[in-house]
């Protein structure tokens, strides 16, 4: 009996060491799939450099149902993976699970906070990056007016049309923001549809710049918005090449950023909350030769001041979540 | 509140979310009234949506792709004439297959063929339907009153857009004027007579499920070629199901199927134009205007509004009797 003991026991410490001196990292992608032109391909596009760059390999899963979400993260774990990297809130209630389970292995997530000690929570300042972009629909406009549509109503959205609103009014303090949400439903996500109509309606009450912060329905915004002929903003990846000539700038959220820093800080990263934001390339806004003949030197010049200003703390960019309420904008 | 050029720009959007409507609520005019009950229709529209975008994209030709869209529909509608009429099979839960298998079905290919997480290209020019000028529409837009109600309300719609309200009197023309019509209705109300009379139950009934393919067919088309430009997963958002609130709110009958479809379409409109709308002291939600259309089908089948009586004969798969 003693002697099965040890053996096991031996078993399980050289299993225990094969794992830490792999210590490959993992990458999980949310539901939207790998190749969704936004927030998963940004993580995938952030692991890619890490391994290009390091000539390390990482594991990577795609889940194709809810119910694999905590599979995925203890398949992982008992690899020995390390870190365990995952894109989107909608881990957040499996790894609270899962972490207390696995204290030596490292786990980060994006967009949500989890509490415990052996992850780390990284959360984006999208408003700050929405108020740059805010502060160039405003110079760009003609009329006055400019608009934002927001997919699903939640907080997260509602931050994405504060800190927007806020950055038009600080170049126009007269100017008008019009903004709609597209549903309470997450089928608000995936209508195109309804985002044109949105679109329309907003030109026909006379903006000539939309901000589109919702998902696959801001396809159908940008569409629109190219046929109509007005400027739209793209979110999240950069979406300038979607129209180009007619896509204003694209509000960047560095999710590459945040899964390359988590790849190569490894095992040994730092738990706790991190905010990416102006400051440290967590958020911005895109120039590229697509959009390059619609930014002026003048407003690049403005937007960067501003980005400055933002970043050490000189301005202020109103957080919705941290109050549910918002000074330039009423919903 | 509400200036002429808004009311015009309100039920031209009306007109455009109505269409795709009107289309899927026709279709399943044709498939009720034979009695084969069809909530697959969001997975027949999605699914023609994916492939009249997807040969539209590789080919360049919108056309093609309008014939591909319906094809596909065609496809999913003679899945469940099989499994409804030949295998007498539970027709609700075949149309719950038939939306299932639609969504996974599209995105999976589409992420096969194109590697854009389950979207397809955007069409350029030439693989959409570009709205139409109806002659004299720049003529007459300064003409007070009547100019904006032509140019900017009858004129600039996709060709599929007059093909839908066209589908209305040539559907009520079917239905109530010809033999095959008769028969038709008649199958849906009592197949036992129908078959009595020597005319096939299961050809009827066929032909039936097929016309409902061919619209949902250019219903999806209109969807991702005509208002959109491309195909976006889960694009139909629901209005299969919205149809077929418009259907049982018309009460099976085609004319009243364009004021339902038309009367939904507005209330989206107004909800998409207005968001919240103060009236006086009291403010409605635009969530209370979405739920709408739910909200009147529920009170018309709970019987407050005169009574929504299906046909007969609809859900039973026929057996002849021996």
């Amino acid at each position: 009996m003693t002697l099965m003991k040890s053996l096991m026991s031996a078993a399980a410490a050289v299993a225990l060491s094969a794992g830490a001196a792999l210590a490959e990292p993992a990458l999980i992608f949310d539901l939207g799939g790998k190749f969704d032109k936004s927030f998963n391909e940004a993580a995938f596009t952030g692991a890619q450099r890490w391994a290009e760059e390091t000539g390390e390999s990482f594991r990577e899963i795609e889940l194709q149902s809810e119910a694999q979400r905590e599979q995925a993260l203890r398949r992982f774990a008992e690899a020995g993976a390390n870190p365990i990297v995952m894109a989107g809130f909608a881990f957040a209630d499996a790894l609270g699970q899962v972490a207390g389970d696995y204290p030596d292995t490292k786990f980060v997530i994006i967009d949500m906070v989890v509490d415990a000690p052996n992850v780390r929570s990284v959360v984006f300042n999208e408003h700050e990056g929405s108020y740059l972009v805010g502060m160039l629909a405003a110079k760009a406009s003609k009329s006055g007016t400019v608009g934002f549509i927001g997919g699903m109503d939640i907080p997260l959205i509602r931050k994405f049309a504060c800190g927007y609103a806020e950055g038009v009014k600080a170049v126009n303090p007269d100017a008008t923001v019009i903004a709609n949400m597209t549903g309470t439903t997450p089928a608000a996500w995936n209508d195109p549809v309804k985002g044109s109509e949105l679109t329309k309606a907003q030109i026909s009450q006379g903006a000539d710049v939309v901000y589109a912060a919702a998902g696959g329905t801001g396809v159908g915004v940008l569409q629109t918005a190219a046929d109509e002929g007005i400027l739209s903003i793209g979110v999240d990846s950069n979406q300038n090449h979607l129209h180009p000539g007619k896509v204003l700038t694209s509000m960047m959220k560095r999710v590459d950023n945040a899964v390359f820093q988590a790849f190569s800080d490894g095992p040994d990263l730092q738990t706790g909350f991190s905010v990416m934001g102006l400051s440290n390339g967590g958020v911005g806004f895109a120039v590229d030769e697509n959009n390059a003949s619609l930014i002026t030197d003048e407003m690049q010049a403005a937007a960067d001041d501003a980005a400055a200003k933002i970043a050490t703390g000189e301005i202020s960019v109103h957080d919705y979540m941290s109050d549910d309420s918002c000074p330039a904008l009423s919903f | 509140m509400m200036d002429f050029l808004t009311l015009i720009q309100v039920l031209d959007s009306t007109v455009r979310l109505a269409t795709p409507l009107l289309l899927a609520c026709l279709a399943g005019l044709f498939s009720e009234r034979a009695g084969i009950f069809d909530i697959g229709l969001e997975g027949k529209m999605l699914m023609a949506a994916f492939f009249s975008a997807a040969v539209a994209a590789t080919t360049g030709n919108v056309w093609l792709g309008l014939l591909a869209g319906i094809a596909s529909s065609l496809v999913l509608a003679g899945l469940h004439g099989l499994a409804s009429i030949t295998f007498r099979g539970n027709q609700l839960i075949s149309g719950v297959a038939i939306n299932f298998l639609a969504a996974g079905m599209t995105v999976l290919i589409a992420q096969d063929w194109f590697q854009q997480g389950g979207r397809t290209p955007s069409l350029i020019s030439g693989g959409r339907f570009e709205p139409i000028t109806l002659p004299f529409a720049n003529a007459v837009e300064g003409v007070p009153v009547l100019g904006p109600i032509y140019s900017e309300l009858l004129s600039g719609h996709s060709i599929l857009v007059y093909l839908a309200f066209l589908a209305v009197p040539a559907t009520a023309w079917i239905l109530f004027g010809t033999r095959f019509g008769l028969r038709l209705r008649a199958v849906g109300e009592n197949p036992a007579a129908v078959d009595t009379a020597g005319v096939s139950v299961v050809g009827l009934r066929y032909a039936a499920v097929m016309i409902c393919g061919l619209l949902c067919g250019i219903a999806g088309a209109y969807l991702a070629t005509a208002l959109q430009a491309g195909f976006v997963k889960d694009m139909t958002a629901g209005r299969g199901f919205i149809a077929l609130a418009a259907l049982i709110f018309a009460k099976w009958r085609p004319w009243h199927a364009l004021g339902a479809c038309l009367l939904f379409g507005l209330l989206q409109a107004v909800a998409l134009r207005f968001q919240n709308i103060e009236l006086g002291s009291i403010v409605i939600p635009v969530q209370f205007m979405d739920a709408l259309p739910y909200i009147l089908t529920v009170v018309i089948l709970a019987g407050f509004v005169g009574k929504a009586i299906p046909p007969k004969a609809g859900g039973e798969p026929y057996v002849k009797e021996r």
